[in-house]
Order: structure tokens, then sequence, then C-alpha cells
């Protein structure tokens, strides 16, 4: 509050409620903060990261690898009709691994349909990941087993659903942080909008990490948004953020390691931004050349997020042939398994989507099924009449 | 009456519960500060609901008392408030929203179809969320445009999603506290015009269940059907069909969803006639499915065809003339007269 005169007579003025930090501290940097930059060099702009250890380093660009494997796989299989749809996150690696990585145990994750290779890192196994994708009626996992909410399809309504657990959290004194990842696109939705002000009013422990891929669909950044960067909207709710390279795997896992660590110390939400690249299509479904020009595509072949990695690896004497060469092995044995598995027929039984619409199905959902059973049964006759 | 508790002895539970007199807003009130109480999973957040109490004062009192842990203001924005019940849900806890009125529950749509009602399902049963969202809904209070919707055949139409409507106080209470109860997500419609009238009860949650139909007024001619702000009216009307000499069954449907086939059909196979009464828009509203229903199940027993007595197919009107819009004594009386009795064919 303030106090002010208006005709001479004291006026108390509302003053804005916030005592968190002043307004420039919740900017983000002017260029993408970097670690590592292209060439495998140290980046020339760490800003207030901290590099990761040569082990945390070593398995960023190891779980990278997998997930590029798993990722050309399942793409793969679209192709063959092996799944029902695959939207790839090729390019978008660093993000999807960094990010993962730098989760606790105890924390949570909520991805989007474009994240399999964060589900996939989490620990959920390939198979169950990619079970709506091949055409299967639900999420494939146990969201508690590996604290992963099933892949949001609908854009940016999971952002709300991450600033609920995070706060649920905090309302139970319980040590948890909500990590939840959107596109560009997805930060023009109202839900984002409502996620970022609910969670810096309630102080909720949530991490926003927007990829920014520069696409929605087929709509560049330019048409999603008049603000200098994504990242600079976090202030407009009283929300520290931070711009980042997103292709840069180090960058990635250390700027998340800064949001869950002011998450867990009580200091509320952060807002990231990583500026990275869709190498794919939108999905299998989608033609990438009607809307952008393969130049640009080749431009972000050369910033490859798992090349540079490897780069500054091998520089600093973290990888060696050896090492590699086993590491290219497993990635082909995760494929081979990915493959044999997608190639068996998919599992569902009609009789169980009546199963979990409520708790106990209700006498009307008994009838329905009991109905379908029925002409499931008579279609088998048909088939193969009784001798 | 309340009980006070000291440290270090048991609380009294009180010995015998003599009927009071209740408005059913007050029985809301005492059904969530009585979950609240049983069970700490429970939480209550909306707009206004802390400090203010609700512009209804439905939740008046329960921030002072719990702490506002427990019941809570938020920002102004009905898709987060449902979205984060959401996510808390799945962390363990029971939230009870508040929408403030009906129309401006609209926001929270795709949370409530694409999320609320479908995470149990896509997760194969490993989600439960035991969400209730609270919605004061309908008219007759005079209220300015978006003020007096009823938007119950939305939530009908999606499966997955409970949705009841008291008629009186005491099942307002009863009803909200297995709501609250309920392993499934539950939109809780208010009728806001009954929020002030009175009955003389002992609040219990015991009683018929979550998803059963009550017959409130026993009769022999014919089956009046009826929901929220509408059971009253039925009840009125029934009475003055007494003096027609007509012996109206009224049904207050309580649960809209699941519907209660058996008390339904028992009672329409019995009496052979049937109206349905709501203020919604009748066009592909929640009448014309209870009207089908009953009609594939009592096909052989109907003396009539299943009339609907229902708002027009209109914006809903403004305070000085939604009279005309609201069914009324007289239109289920002018109902039940067209349901084809033995002198109309002599």
């Amino acid at each position: 509050m303030e106090k002010s005169t208006l005709k001479g007579e004291a006026v108390t003025i509302l003053a804005h409620p916030s005592e968190t930090a002043t307004a420039g501290g919740l900017l983000p940097s002017a260029a993408p903060l970097q670690l590592i930059d292209q060439d495998g060099q140290p980046g020339g702009n760490p800003g207030e990261l901290t590099p990761p250890e040569p082990d945390v380093l070593r398995e960023l660009h190891r779980r990278m690898v997998l997930g590029r494997r798993f990722d050309t796989q399942a793409t793969a299989l679209t192709k063959q009709g092996k799944l029902a749809v695959y939207p790839s996150s090729r390019g978008q690696d660093a993000c999807q691994v960094g990010a993962v990585l730098a989760l606790r145990g105890q924390d949570w994750l909520f991805p989007t349909y474009r994240d399999s290779v964060a589900v996939l890192t989490r620990g959920v196994p390939a198979e169950e990941t990619l079970t709506l994708l091949r055409g299967n009626w639900h999420c494939g996992y146990d969201p508690y087993e590996h604290r992963v909410a099933p892949q949001c399809t609908p854009l940016a309504t999971n952002t709300l659903h991450a600033v609920g657990l995070a706060y649920a959290a905090r309302l139970k004194k319980q040590d948890q942080v909500a990590l939840v990842l959107l596109g560009d696109g997805a930060t023009s939705e109202g839900d984002t909008h409502e996620a970022l002000n609910f969670a810096a009013v309630w102080k909720a422990p949530v991490v926003f990490l927007v990829q920014n891929n520069g696409y929605a669909i087929s709509v560049p950044l330019a048409k999603q948004t008049a603000a200098p960067t994504l990242a600079a909207k976090g202030i407009g709710y009283g929300v520290p953020s931070m711009l980042i390279d997103g292709n840069d795997a180090a960058a990635v896992y250390a700027a998340v390691r800064v949001g869950v660590e002011r998450a867990a110390a009580g200091g509320g939400p952060t807002l990231i931004e990583a500026i990275t690249y869709r190498v794919e299509a939108h999905t299998n479904a989608d033609d990438a050349t009607r809307y952008r020009a393969s130049e640009e595509v080749s431009t972000w072949l050369a910033r490859d997020p798992i090349a540079r990695l490897e780069a500054y690896l091998r520089a600093n004497h973290l990888l060696d042939e050896l090492s590699a060469g086993q590491l290219a092995a497993d990635a082909e044995r995760l494929a081979e398994d990915v493959r044999q598995r997608m190639n068996q027929e998919v599992s569902a039984d009609p009789a169980e989507l009546f199963e979990h619409v409520y708790a106990q199905p209700t006498a009307a959902l008994e009838r329905q099924r009991a109905a379908l059973l029925a002409e499931l049964r008579e279609l088998a006759e048909l088939k193969e009449p009784a001798s | 009456m309340t009980t006070v508790r000291s440290p270090g002895k048991t609380a009294k539970i009180p010995a015998a519960v003599a009927p009071a007199q209740v408005t059913m807003a007050a029985a809301l009130n005492r059904a969530l500060a009585d979950s609240l109480a049983a069970d700490e999973r429970v939480v209550v957040f909306g707009e206004d609901v802390g400090t203010l109490g609700g512009v209804f004062r439905v939740t008046d009192g329960l921030a002072a008392r719990f702490g506002e842990r427990r019941v809570f203001d938020t920002p102004l924005a009905e898709s987060a408030i449902v979205g984060t019940a959401v996510g808390m849900a799945m962390n363990g806890l029971v939230p009870v929203v508040e929408m403030q009125f009906d129309a401006f529950a609209y926001p929270a749509f795709e949370q409530v179809t694409s999320h609320l009602a479908k995470l149990r399902n896509r997760t194969r049963g490993k989600i439960a969320l035991p969400v209730v969202i609270r919605v004061p809904f309908g008219g007759g209070i005079g209220g300015v445009e978006h003020h007096s919707d009823s938007s119950e055949a939305y939530y009908t139409h999606t499966p997955g999603l409970r949705v009841v409507a008291p008629g009186t106080p005491a099942d307002a209470y009863r009803l909200l506290r297995q709501a609250i109860d309920c392993p499934d997500p539950v939109v809780f419609l208010e009728p806001k015009r009954r929020y002030w009238s009175k009955e003389t009860a002992v609040l219990t949650p015991d009683g018929p269940p979550i998803d059963r139909a009550v017959v409130r007024r026993p009769g022999r001619d014919i089956t009046l059907i009826a929901y929220g702000g509408m059971v009253a009216t039925a009840l009125e009307a029934a009475e003055a069909a007494v003096e027609e000499d007509w012996d109206v069954e009224v049904i207050d449907l309580r649960s809209l969803s699941p519907f209660d086939d058996r008390t339904l059909t028992e009672s329409v196979c019995r009496t052979g006639r049937a109206v349905i009464v709501h203020e919604a828009a009748g066009f592909a509203g929640y009448g014309a499915e209870v009207a089908a229903r009953l009609t594939e199940q009592c096909f052989h027993y109907l003396e009539a065809p299943i009339l609907r007595v229902t708002g027009f197919d209109i914006p809903y009107p403004p305070p000085h003339l939604e009279q005309f819009h609201l069914p009324n004594t007289d239109r289920i009386l002018d109902a039940i007269a067209r349901l084809q009795w033995e002198e109309d064919n002599a």
C-alpha cells in the first residue's frame, strides 16, 4: 500500500500485492542460455546454469541415443501400419532427455503426445509407452508406478493438472515437484495462461518447459505470438523465466534443475522456453514440405543435440570408441525389441471398454456390454458354423 | 448443534438429534462441514468461497473453521478450478469445487468432458478422480443473463460423469455427502431457487443411495417425473390435481446420470401415464432421454404418449419475463389433461 494525496485528502492506493522478485529478476536473458555450443565447445552464455557432472553428461548422451533410436523406429513402424500415429520428437532429444533426468524420483512428469521419448526416459517400458499410439484405448502404463501422467492430447490442459498435483503436494507438505511439457502452440491456449497464474498465486512447485520447436503443425511462431520470446510471458504472471538453447542437453538439464530446486525450496513455479526444432513432420499424416523449406531443416540438422554432446564428450575424453560401440548396440537391441513387440497383435478386449467408465459399471453399461458380447458371439458362429 | 473439542478429551457425540428446520443452503453448508471434518482429504475451493462464504453463502464459515489449506479462494478462472482439481485428485485429495453460476461453468467444459470424465478410463482404472463440481443451476431468482441456465444435458451426455440434483434440503445434505464419498466425478446441480426453501428434518447421509430415484408422493394414475427445482413444483401440481380426481405419483430423480431405470419403469408400468418436467429447453433436453427410455421399457403398459413440460427453446429470458418461461402448475395440469383419458375417447 502506498499513500497518496488527492485534492488534499489522504487516499490509500492498493498497490500490487506481490513482494517477490523485482520485475527485472523475473525476465529471461536476452539470448538463450547455453553450456555446450553446436560444435561441442563450451557455450558462450552459461548465465546462472551450473554445468552437469561428467556422469550426468554421459547419461544425457546415452539416453538421447536410445531415445533417438526408439523415435526413428516408431516413425518407421507407422509407415508399416504397426502404429496408428506417431508424433516424432526427433530434434527435440535434448529437451526430452535433459528435462526428465533433472527430475527426482518423487517428482511427476506431465507429457504431451509428442513426448514419448521423455516417457521412455522416465522408465516406462517402450511397449507401454506406445500403447495409445498403436491404437489401443488406454494409456498403457500405471501413472503412479513411474509418476508419469498419461500423455495429453488436448493442448495445454495438462498444465493445470500439473499445477493441481503440485499444489496438493504443497498442501500435504510433501516434497514433490511437477514438470509439465508443452509446445509453442500450447502457449496460446487459455489453460496455459490460467496455469501460470494459478501456479504463481499458489506458489505451486511446478516447472513449465515450453519446447519451442518453431511450428504448431504448420503455423510458425511468428503467427503464434507477438511477444519478444515465450519466456518473456512469465513476468506477466510473476513467474521467473529462462530462455535456453533447447538443443543443448546440458543446458536443459541444468535449467530444469534450477526450476526443480526453486520449487522444492518453496520458491514456486519457473517457466523455461527451450529453443529447438521439430525435424520430422507433425505426424506421419502431415506433409511438412507444404509449409517449410528444406534448407531450414538442414540448418537445424547441423545443430543436432546428440552430435554436439558427443563431440564434447569425445573432446573431453568422456566417451571412447568402445563405449560408443556398446551404446550403438544397445540402441539396436532396443529397436529390435520395439519392432518385435509392435509386430504382435494389439491385445484389446471389447468387453473391457465398459469396465472403467465408472468405479463400478452401471446397470445400463452391463446391459450394453452383454449386448456387444452377444453380437460378437453371433459373428463368431457365422464364421465357424457349429458342426 | 455444535460439539466443542478440547485437547485431551474425546468429542461428545450428540445423543439424540431432534428434527430441526433447515434451508437447502444451510443443509449444503452442513454437508460440506461434516465432510471436511470426516475426511482430511477433502478440500473446498472456488471463486469467493473462502472469506465471503460463496455468493449464495453455501460455504459460509468453512474457511474460518477449517483454515485456508482446506477451504480457499482461487483466482477467477473456471477451467483452472476444474483442471487443478483433476491434478489434486491425482495426488490423493478429494476436491469439492464451486462454479459460481451454471453459465459461468462453460469455460471448464473441456476439463470436465475431456479429462475429469475420461481419466479413469484412459488409465484403465488406475486414476480415480473423486471430484465434486457444485453448480448452482436453473432460474426462478430473477437473475440477469447467464445466471439462470439449466446445463444438465451437457453433463448427462458425457460418459464417466455422475450428475445429481437434490430437490429438498434433507436430500441436498444426503446427496452432497454421498457425492463427496463417491469414487466417481460428480456434477452436483444445486437448484438456486430452492436455496432458501425450508424443511424440518434430521440431516443424515443414510437413506436412498446416490444413484436411486425416490417416490416423493405415491399415486395411482400418473407418474410425474422431476428433479432439482422442479420437484416442489411437481408436488404442488400433484396436490392441485386432486381436485380433478387425478392421483399423481411424483418421482424425484435425484440422479440424472446414471438413470434409475428400475424405480421409473416400475412406476410408469403401474400408472401407464407419465409427464416429465424440467426448466431446461425441451429440444434434445434431458426429458427426451427419459421419455425415450420409458417408452422403450414400458410401451405395452402406456395409455398415452409420454409428455414433457419444459422451458421454451429460447435463451433464458430476463427477470421480468422468466415467469412465462418456467414450467408451473397450470402447464403441468394441462399436460396431464392431454394424457388420453377415457372421457376423451367417448
